[in-house]
């Protein structure tokens, strides 16, 4: 079928990608549809549209999605930070329009109304700043010349504001701990990292003492019985109604009564109509996928591809865990969809360009290989110098 | 400091191990993470329970469940039944609504039509389309296949002794929740840990125990729908009231209503004559009088009063209904209820005395109970001798029923002053709260006069052989447009007994008898006391005895010649 003994690009791909990767996050998409189709429709018949309103759309943007992550999966590390560039610059200007012209929707501004269609700049900033991120720290090894760490620190500030401006306080945790986690990850000293942690905690409890409404999130996640804890109650409850084996399908009713059913808990509709078992199912697709990719990571020769990979995947593995925790009551209440099962064409298409890179910079390089070659006198130096 | 700072403008990225080492690090942390959520998962599901109960999933489902209200020998005054509930849900679709509607109604042939069709066709998420449906129905209905119409398993309220303690219970609305009476107390926190269990299943509420006896509540209640069409009044009351522990046994207000049926609040059968209604209590009044002025030392038994002449205060004279015109000793102004001489025993005290004492005995202050339902007492602003003179004999001041018969209690049971409650309480809880407000030996007197009164005095007819029983009868002009109507009466009876050792204080209260043969409270309220006290003594296992003593013989021979 695809022959190695031709080199095509589609060939090349083929024999070079990791297909388990590629084939985990398809497997999520579908899971995702087949959730969506339990858990959407409640939602939609509240707002009065067509019952499955939200599943047509997500097929619909499973289309792109798909074309975006194989066709950047097929790009060369290069390739990448271009992209990454690019989509970088163009959504850091949509999301400063979106402050200035973005309709305010449950009080905050983060959607944008372009040719019709609407979109979330800040969730196509996120693979692109975590690419770009990447690529400072490791450049500031490469050429000490070039002020590669102070670029680092500039994107971070230039986004964290606007993150807050709009305000979206995951997005804004999501970006910073991926990060400092990359300045960690580039040999950052254990003190400075010991600092940024504090400095971090800090931060979160600055949001807890003067923005109320983190305030309040977090003292009913400490004292339930302080506050309306309606969201988690019923997520708990549909994972205790679902049992191992759920339900079936169609039988869950947590689902007409939580608001974000389709988006921010999914995996509870999930438990409750398909059971626990599906539940751990997703666990081990995004665990393998983390995983997988830290470990392509951990072998990975090029310290950009090293770092890009280690970024993306903690960025896809920290915006997962947090959406499984919220609804298992292991964390306060934060909205995060989970990726590629919730409902969401900006996220869906950010996601599939994020894993899109992923993808290509774990797939095997005749170059890295090469790369690897000329640096091995050093790394076999420095080994012998231990 | 200084280098640490500059170690990180000069930082630049370590290759090798370093990067390879922390993303091991990342790995743990990783893995870590999701073990703790695969642990939570398996938890859930090792403990959890595919018949949770059901939540509801529209407000309009809610009906909470309510505790079990019985009385004081456990019978159910209120109780919860499950009943199912016939929805639909037409914005989902019922399939043809009217092959839905007819088929509906060959189960339910009852069902509008029209209206049902209207409701199916609506574009609601939930319309109920019948309550209490059988269980033949529900396989009825279900045999039909009409896509989203379903049942709802829902709670109402019912109160299996109707209209007999309506006051008392209150009752509740649509939602099952409590609007009035014991049931609103209930809501409102007297026992906060039934309201959270709002969503619990019924049977693990423990029941609320009233002090209430059913029997009891029934015959008083049956005596005073006789007396009513015998007197032709507007309205009647009555109580009876353990004197030993405050407990309220019966507390009946005619007009009443039936809790099980809605209605409107603002229906005067509504409203609880006895705790949300205040009266001039009338003679009964004078009692507290004797009893302030035997406790002060002011005046003893033998003291003597002279009501030869009517008193005169500016426009107002105070006279005597069973006039005597003569000097009268302290039981016989109590036995012929005279005015003059009540009068004259209150201002032997003196204002400030008498209001001290009326305030000591809750007169002058708003009684809580367990009831939401209470009146403020109508007090004088101002109150000088003419207001003492009146409200010795019950005018010019204006109290609620219960108010006046928790002092009239405190009376007669060793001079206890004791806060009604309408739970059940014991004598010791009883002791533990109680004030007093007498001297025992006040109290003995109190008890003597009491039963002499009905020996001899105004309250002959609420003798019944073998109780033993003491009283005060009390009739007050009421108050129409601003002025004492002598047509319009309010008769009031407090009868006490067994009066050597009271156990039972009974009220009755007639509003506006209308046979004028029988207008004052010795020939209307005195005997209608004195049928309930013998139907409810046998209940409440007093012993009917007929080696009765004369009151006299109540005092102790030393107390009399003290007096």
């Amino acid at each position: 079928m695809i022959s190695r003994a031709q080199r095509t690009p589609l060939s090349e791909w083929w024999w070079t990608v990791d297909r388990l990767l590629v084939g985990a996050i398809l497997t999520l998409m579908l899971i995702g549809i087949v959730l969506l189709l339990a858990a959407s429709p409640p939602v939609a018949i509240r707002l009065g549209i067509d019952p499955f309103h939200f599943v047509h759309k997500q097929a619909l943007f499973l289309v792109p999605a798909t074309v975006v992550m194989l066709g950047t999966s097929m790009l060369s590390p290069r390739a990448i930070r271009r992209l990454a560039m690019i989509v970088f610059f163009i959504s850091l200007a949509l999301v400063m329009a979106t402050l200035v012209a973005g309709p305010e929707i449950k009080g905050a501004k983060r959607w944008l109304v372009l040719l019709g269609v609407n979109i979330q700049p800040s969730e196509f900033m996120k693979p692109a700043f975590v690419v770009l991120t990447a690529w400072a720290f490791s450049e500031s090894g490469r050429r000490p010349e070039m002020p590669a760490t102070m670029f680092a620190f500039a994107m971070l500030f230039t986004c964290i504001p606007l993150l807050i401006l709009q305000p979206d306080f995951g997005q804004t945790v999501l970006l910073s701990v991926t990060w400092g986690a990359l300045f960690f990850l580039a040999g950052l000293r254990w003190i400075w990292t010991l600092g940024f942690t504090g400095a971090a905690v800090a931060g979160i409890f600055g949001a807890y003492k003067f923005i109320p409404h983190v305030t309040s999130r977090l003292q009913r996640f400490l004292d339930p019985a302080s506050g309306d804890t309606f969201q988690i109650d019923t997520s708990l409850e549909s994972f205790m109604r679902g049992g191992w084996f759920g339900r079936g399908p169609g039988e869950g009713t947590v689902k007409r009564i939580l608001p974000d059913s389709h988006t921010d808990f999914i995996y509870a509709v999930a438990a409750e109509e398909f059971g626990l078992i599906l539940c751990l199912i997703i666990l081990a697709l995004f665990s393998f996928l983390v995983l997988r990719s830290l470990k392509h990571a951990m072998r990975e020769q090029d310290a950009f591809a090293r770092l890009a990979v280690s970024g993306l995947a903690l960025l896809f593995g920290l915006q997962s865990a947090i959406a499984m925790a919220v609804s298992l009551y292991l964390m306060p209440s934060k909205g995060m969809t989970l990726p590629f099962v919730s409902y969401g064409g900006s996220s869906l298409i950010s996601l599939a360009l994020g894993m899109g890179m992923l993808i290509a910079l774990t797939r095997k390089r005749p170059q890295a290989r090469v790369d690897a070659e000329h640096a091995m006198p050093a790394f076999y130096a420095e080994s012998a110098a231990r | 400091m200084k280098r640490l700072l500059a170690s990180l403008r000069s930082f630049r990225f370590t290759e090798g191990g370093v990067s390879r080492q922390r993303i091991a690090l990342l790995v743990l942390a990783f893995a870590a993470v999701h073990l703790v959520i695969a642990g939570r998962l398996v938890l859930i599901g090792m403990k959890s329970d595919p018949q949770v109960a059901r939540r509801v999933t529209n407000p309009d489902m809610l009906t909470s469940t309510r505790p079990d209200i019985l009385d004081r020998e456990g019978k159910q005054l209120a109780t919860d039944i499950q009943s199912a509930m016939l929805y639909a849900e037409p914005k989902k679709g019922v399939g043809y609504v009217d092959d839905a509607v007819d088929q509906l109604r060959t189960v339910f042939p009852d069902l509008d039509e029209r209206e049902l069709r209207e409701k199916l066709s609506s574009k609601k998420g939930f319309v109920r389309l019948r309550r209490e449906i059988t269980a033949e129905q529900q396989h009825e209905v279900r045999k039909l296949g009409i896509p989203h119409v379903g049942f709802l398993q829902e709670s109402k309220r019912v109160y299996p002794a109707a209209n007999e303690a309506s006051h008392v219970l209150g009752g509740v609305n649509v939602d099952s929740a409590g609007i009035a009476g014991i049931e609103k107390w209930i809501d409102s926190g007297g026992l906060a840990d039934l309201h959270l269990a709002g969503f619990a299943t019924g049977r693990s509420l423990s029941p609320v125990q009233l002090a209430l006896d059913l029997d009891v509540q029934h015959a008083m209640r049956d005596e005073l729908l006789k007396a009513q069409g015998e007197y032709q009044a507007k309205s009647m009351s009555g109580m009876v009231l353990d004197v030993r522990t405050g407990e309220i046994l019966s507390m009946v207000s005619l007009p009443d209503y039936d809790p099980n049926k809605p209605g409107n609040p603002a229906d005067l059968s509504r409203l609880n004559r006895l705790t949300t209604g205040v009266y001039e209590m009338g003679s009964t009044f004078k009692a507290l009088t004797v009893a302030m002025a035997l406790d002060s030392g002011k005046a003893t038994l033998a003291s003597r009063f002279d009501a030869t002449a009517p008193l005169h205060y500016g426009r107002f004279t105070i006279t005597d209904f069973h006039a005597q015109r003569r000097v009268l000793t302290v039981p016989e102004v109590f036995t012929y209820s005279s005015n003059i001489g009540a009068a004259k025993i209150a201002l032997a005290v003196g204002v400030d005395g008498h209001k001290a004492f009326l305030k000591k005995m809750g007169q002058l202050d708003r009684l809580r109970t367990e009831l939401p339902e209470s009146a403020m007492p109508l007090v004088p602003k101002s109150w000088g001798e003419i207001n003492t003179a009146t409200i010795s004999f019950g005018h010019g001041l204006a109290v609620a029923p219960l108010q006046a018969v928790m002092a009239t209690a405190a009376l007669v049971n060793g001079g206890l002053l004791i806060p009604p409650t309408f739970l059940k309480r014991s004598q010791a809880e009883a002791e533990k709260i109680a004030k007093r407000v007498i001297k025992p030996e006040t109290s003995d007197k109190m008890r003597y006069l009491l039963r002499l009164n009905v020996e001899k005095g105004t309250a002959k007819r609420a003798e019944v052989e073998g109780y033993y029983v003491g009283g005060k009868t009390g009739t007050s002009e009421k108050v129409v447009h601003g002025r004492y109507s002598h047509e319009k009466l309010l008769t009031v009876f407090t009868g006490v007994f067994p009066c050597d050792a009271p156990q039972y204080l009974v009220l009755v209260m007639i509003d506006e008898p209308k046979n004028r043969g029988h207008s004052t409270a010795g020939l209307n309220a005195a005997p209608t006391t004195g049928q309930i006290i013998a139907r409810i003594g046998p209940l409440l296992g007093v012993e009917p005895r007929h080696d009765l003593p004369p009151a006299d013989q109540l005092l102790t021979v030393s107390q009399r010649v003290a007096n």
